[in-house]
């Protein structure tokens, strides 16, 4: 009824390769970007800023770079945590080296650092796979927070060890420090969010990302009809820490503006993303956004029914918000192991039927 | 012979493309190929056959690239080939499909075979990230040549279905479909009809000599069904226990005593 593909004919292959090539789905998306660019900006107010969308927006960008990696290379990690601290300390030595540069450029740059370093962690997946890749990437993870917590340049000698974003502003607008507005933060995470899934969907609908792919389904077929194995998989790593690195220097300079290593990108936060890409759907950027929304926001949703309505201790609430959250993923991963973006294309392929299933 | 010969059909068979020379592959102890020598020429379909464990799935892992024998040489093109990685083997012209499929299970029919344009496809990544000017050209052009080959196969109504919903014939014909977008100069079948009824053979075989007929494809194929192989092929490598027991038109292999034997075995003395 609602969603029809009769009738939408194409008459290019440009045309039939596209993002999103049934009609009211390409509405619905500009739909979506619109409210996202021109609504949300005047209504938004700190609370929905720091409770729900900036961390939506960051972990979005984490889970996309992490998908790309273990859902279309199919290359387990563990070291998204690291990886995300990588970025976070390289916008860090940017901002504070060079305070007249555009935040724009030190978080892309930050991103480039981190493709190499996770390049560099990469290597080892040319000969080792599946769990024994993951132990390599965890070892990644721990030294990485050892690194950064041990060598003082890292933080700038400073005495507690923390990480504090100074304040920088872009085109006069503050977009990090105390006195950021919520509409410019929350601006600032959605540009390159839009950004980072363009470009993740144009990888992954052409030529890079169906060697990625091959190389996930069928290693040694994907060799013989000509995907160079190392080249593949390097970019896959490239790629993916590129994105990771950018919402690592988010997480810190927008969102959190204050850091200690271990504790914001420790071991937790490489577990957490991975939950995203798992419950979201492997190998779809749809189901990035999903997992990343649904991590985010089922907290906030369990605190506000527990606190707010049932009147329930704070504590209380807290303890049962890990139960909860660990109950529902392994019942995700039971019900659909392909995550909530199959859900979402079951629903889609009902609906394009109905009412009329024949 | 230098110059070929004519095929009882009458069809011209060229020049020699690959030529293996005494290779011997060991794996420890076991020795899968002892010291084989044959051609491959242009333009023909040339079958390898034998009993189970001969060593003809070897065989083709070496022309592949995939195992490097430990003596012997492989020409192609009049040349010896340096040991190379598969992908590299890929790259010089040579596609094949596997005994037991080996298709890209969680992608479109569509995307395995544009897969197989992976050597044709030169634009960077940067280019591929913004999806502009060269990379949606390169990715057009592309297409267009893969929809002829799935045109050629008949498979366009399940273009855009996952491979790994489709039945066990239709994967085998998709498969052909990969190797075939690469236009490879040959292409190596590794059991095309293993598994198939009769008609499902009669089409692959169909598809098999539109190959080669239309695109002059040459063709080195394994298979067990002696009636396609003889029907098929316009010469014939026989295998046994690793060591060549005949080479030559389907008739000289009918009538030779030792491939005879080895098929329906022979009293031991």
């Amino acid at each position: 009824m609602f969603y029809r593909e009769a009738g939408d004919f194409k008459v290019s292959y440009q045309d039939d390769s596209q993002t999103f090539p049934i009609k009211f789905d390409r509405y619905r998306y500009y739909a979506v970007l619109a409210f996202a660019f021109l609504v949300i900006p005047f209504v938004i107010n700190d609370y929905w800023a720091n409770a729900i969308l900036l961390p939506f927006l960051i972990y979005s960008i984490a889970a996309i770079g992490l998908n790309i990696l273990v859902g279309y290379c199919g290359q387990v990690s563990l070291g998204t945590g690291g990886f995300m601290a990588v970025g976070a300390y390289a916008v860090y030595k940017l901002m504070t080296a060079f305070p007249e540069v555009s935040m724009f450029i030190h978080v892309l740059l930050a991103g480039g650092i981190t493709a190499l370093v996770c390049v560099a962690f990469g290597l080892p997946s040319l000969r080792i796979k599946g769990f024994y890749l993951a132990v390599a990437t965890l070892a990644a993870q721990f030294f990485l927070v050892w690194l950064f917590n041990r060598v003082p340049w890292f933080y700038n000698y400073s005495a507690s060890g923390q990480i504090n974003a100074p304040e920088r502003d872009v085109f006069g607008i503050v977009i990090t420090g105390p006195n950021a507005a919520s509409w410019a933060t929350y601006f600032f995470c959605l540009i390159f969010l839009a950004f980072c899934a363009i470009v993740a969907r144009n990888l992954t609908r052409g030529t890079t990302g169906r060697t990625w792919m091959a190389i996930r389904d069928m290693d040694i077929a994907a060799e013989i009809i000509g995907v160079n194995p190392l080249k593949a998989k390097l970019t896959a790593f490239a790629v993916s820490g590129f994105f990771i690195g950018i919402s690592g220097a988010l997480f810190f300079a927008v969102y959190l503006g204050a850091v200690e290593v271990g504790e914001a990108f420790g071991i937790n936060k490489s577990f957490l993303v991975l939950f995203m890409v798992i419950i979201g759907g492997l190998g779809s950027i749809f189901g990035s956004f999903a997992g990343a929304a649904f991590l985010v926001l089922l907290p906030v949703v369990l605190k506000v029914i527990g606190v707010d309505l049932m009147g329930w201790p704070t504590d209380i609430v807290a303890h049962f918000q890990l139960v909860i959250v660990g109950a529902l993923i392994v019942f995700f991963l039971i019900v659909e192991p392909h995550g909530l973006a199959q859900l979402w294309r079951v629903a889609k392929e009902k609906l394009r039927l109905w009412p009329f299933p024949h | 012979m230098e110059e070929g010969y004519v095929t009882e059909d009458g069809r011209k068979i060229g020049g020699v493309v690959m030529e293996m020379k005494n290779i011997t592959l060991r794996f420890g102890g076991v020795v899968a190929i002892k010291d084989i020598s044959f051609d491959i020429r242009q333009g023909e379909i040339r079958a390898i056959i034998g009993p189970n464990g001969a060593g003809k799935s070897s065989m083709l892992n070496v022309i592949s690239g995939f195992y490097v024998p430990q003596e012997g040489q492989v020409l192609y093109q009049g040349k010896p080939r340096p040991q190379m990685r598969p992908y590299e083997v890929a790259r010089q012209g040579i596609a094949r499909t596997f005994q037991n499929i080996a298709l890209f299970e969680g992608m479109s029919v569509l995307d395995n075979v544009m897969t197989g344009r992976l050597n044709y496809m030169k634009t960077g990544l940067f280019s591929q990230a913004l999806w502009k000017g060269k990379a949606e050209k390169e990715e057009t052009e592309n297409r267009e040549v893969v929809e002829k080959v799935i045109d050629f196969l008949e498979i366009q109504h399940i273009r855009k279905t996952p491979v790994a919903r489709l039945p066990y014939g239709l994967k085998k014909r998709v498969e052909l479909a990969r190797a075939l977008a690469a236009e490879p100069s040959l292409l190596l079948l590794d059991e095309p009809m293993a598994g198939m009824n009769v008609e499902e053979k009669e089409d692959m075989s169909r598809f098999i000599l539109d190959v080669n007929d239309e695109f002059g494809t040459t063709i080195a194929l394994i298979e067990h069904d002696m009636g396609v192989v003889m029907d098929l092929s316009d010469r014939v490598v026989v295998m046994d226990y690793g060591k060549k027991i005949g080479d030559g038109t389907p008739d000289e292999v009918r009538n030779n005593q030792d491939v005879i034997d080895a098929y329906l075995g022979v009293a031991h003395d």
